[in-house]
């Protein structure tokens, strides 16, 4: 007989230990294991895998902001790549017009510059000629009067 | 024990008495198998119900027994640590259920309604052989798993700040499961007496709150009882350094 008594019963008592505790460790045991397969392993699996997807699935969302944020700055930088270059062709097209205005300016003062030359020389050649003949005139009329006087005489 | 023949039959109080049944030459208490065999098979058929479909998105009762099984999860993490606590958390969840299940059970239900030939249901844990053999099984376990882990090795825990802790550590070894068995034994079977005699005496609304009190006591050991195991075993599988 298992049982035996600490409070001197023979029957009973609170502190009646026989074959129930051995029965009842091999009962938690098997309990243990029954729980593992039913409770324990299924349940692990699905939070442990969820888990899982909700790491990856963060870590994912980390990897594209990184991209994202690259690609920002990626962009950034293009854009104010092409900013400087439009600024640049700017400030070329400026010139270049610049250029070509003082060219045509400097074209129109010399053209002006040669007619007016031109024009004075024609003036001039025209009063000497004019004068030459003026003069020849004169020369003529003289030599007729004097002829003339000399004739008469 | 006594007044068995009141009228408030319900109310009577049977304490040291037994369900025996005789099986060849051994004796078993009937009433805590009984007990536990109503409550373990209404635990593994809520179980059964929560896994049967699991998904992704959990709902219903699915649902609470993820939080059950995280909240085992963290109790052995915390106890036992990172390494090994994998292998003890089906161990320590089942403590844990079966000392829950068992208190609060013994607490919610009424079993006195049922008539027995001799002694009543209750909590199983209110038996002093239940306890006895949860808190021989945790000082087996942390004994394995000190062993499993550590080898010989796992005896330089005995002396370990110095020898001078022998004889402290060794009856270290034998305090643990006798605290670990009286501590649940003595509060399931007090919050048991103090509700049956309070129920005795003034059956209406005053075993109310002690009632409560008792689910809260029910729960609490349950949680200490599952804490300690999972510590005694977390101590046996530490590393010194």
């Amino acid at each position: 007989m298992l049982a035996f008594n600490f409070f001197g019963a023979t029957e009973g008592g609170l502190f009646d230990i026989n074959a129930t505790l051995p029965l009842m460790a091999i009962q938690v045991v098997a309990l243990t294991y029954i729980l593992n397969s039913l409770f324990f392993k299924p349940v692990g699996n699905v939070v442990e895998k969820r888990e899982k997807f909700v790491s990856n699935n963060i870590m994912d969302a980390k990897n594209k902001l990184s991209e994202v944020e690259k690609l920002e700055a990626d962009l950034l930088s293009q854009l104010q790549s092409a900013r400087s270059e439009a600024q640049k062709i700017v400030s070329e097209a400026e010139n270049e017009s610049d250029k070509l205005y003082k060219e045509a300016l400097e074209l129109a003062n010399n053209e002006a510059n040669a007619s007016k030359e031109k024009a004075r020389l024609e003036i001039e050649n025209q009063t000497s000629s004019a004068r030459d003949q003026l003069f020849k005139q004169a020369d003529d009329l003289s030599e007729l009067i004097v002829n003339r006087l000399i004739l008469e005489k | 024990m006594f007044l068995n023949s009141l009228p408030t039959n319900f109310a009577a109080l049977e304490v040291g008495q037994h369900l025996y049944w005789q099986i060849g030459n051994i004796r078993l208490h009937g009433q805590v198998f009984l007990t536990s065999w109503i409550l373990l098979g209404a635990l593994l058929v809520f179980i059964s119900l929560g896994t049967k479909k699991m998904e992704n998105d959990p709902k219903g009762l699915q649902n609470l027994l993820e939080f059950l099984w995280d909240y085992i999860r963290d109790l052995a993490r915390t106890q036992i640590g990172e390494k090994v606590y994998r292998d003890w958390m089906p161990f320590i969840g089942t403590l844990f259920l079966f000392v829950f299940v068992s208190n609060w059970g013994g607490a919610l239900i009424p079993w006195r309604l049922i008539k027995l030939p001799s002694g009543e249901l209750g909590a199983p844990t209110a038996d002093i052989n239940t306890t006895i053999a949860l808190a021989l099984l945790v000082s087996l376990s942390y004994f394995y798993a000190g062993l499993s882990n550590k080898g010989w090795r796992y005896f330089e825990y005995y002396v370990h700040p110095t020898p001078i802790m022998l004889p402290f550590k060794i009856l270290e070894d034998f305090t643990k499961p006798l605290s670990l068995s009286f501590r649940l034994f003595g509060n399931i079977l007090a919050d048991e007496l103090v509700v049956g005699v309070l129920v005795f005496l003034v059956p209406l609304v005053l075993p109310i709150p002690v009632m409560f009190l008792g689910l809260f006591t029910s729960a609490i050991q349950a949680l200490i009882f599952a804490t300690l195991a999972a510590y005694y075993i977390g101590e046996a599988v530490e590393e010194h350094h």
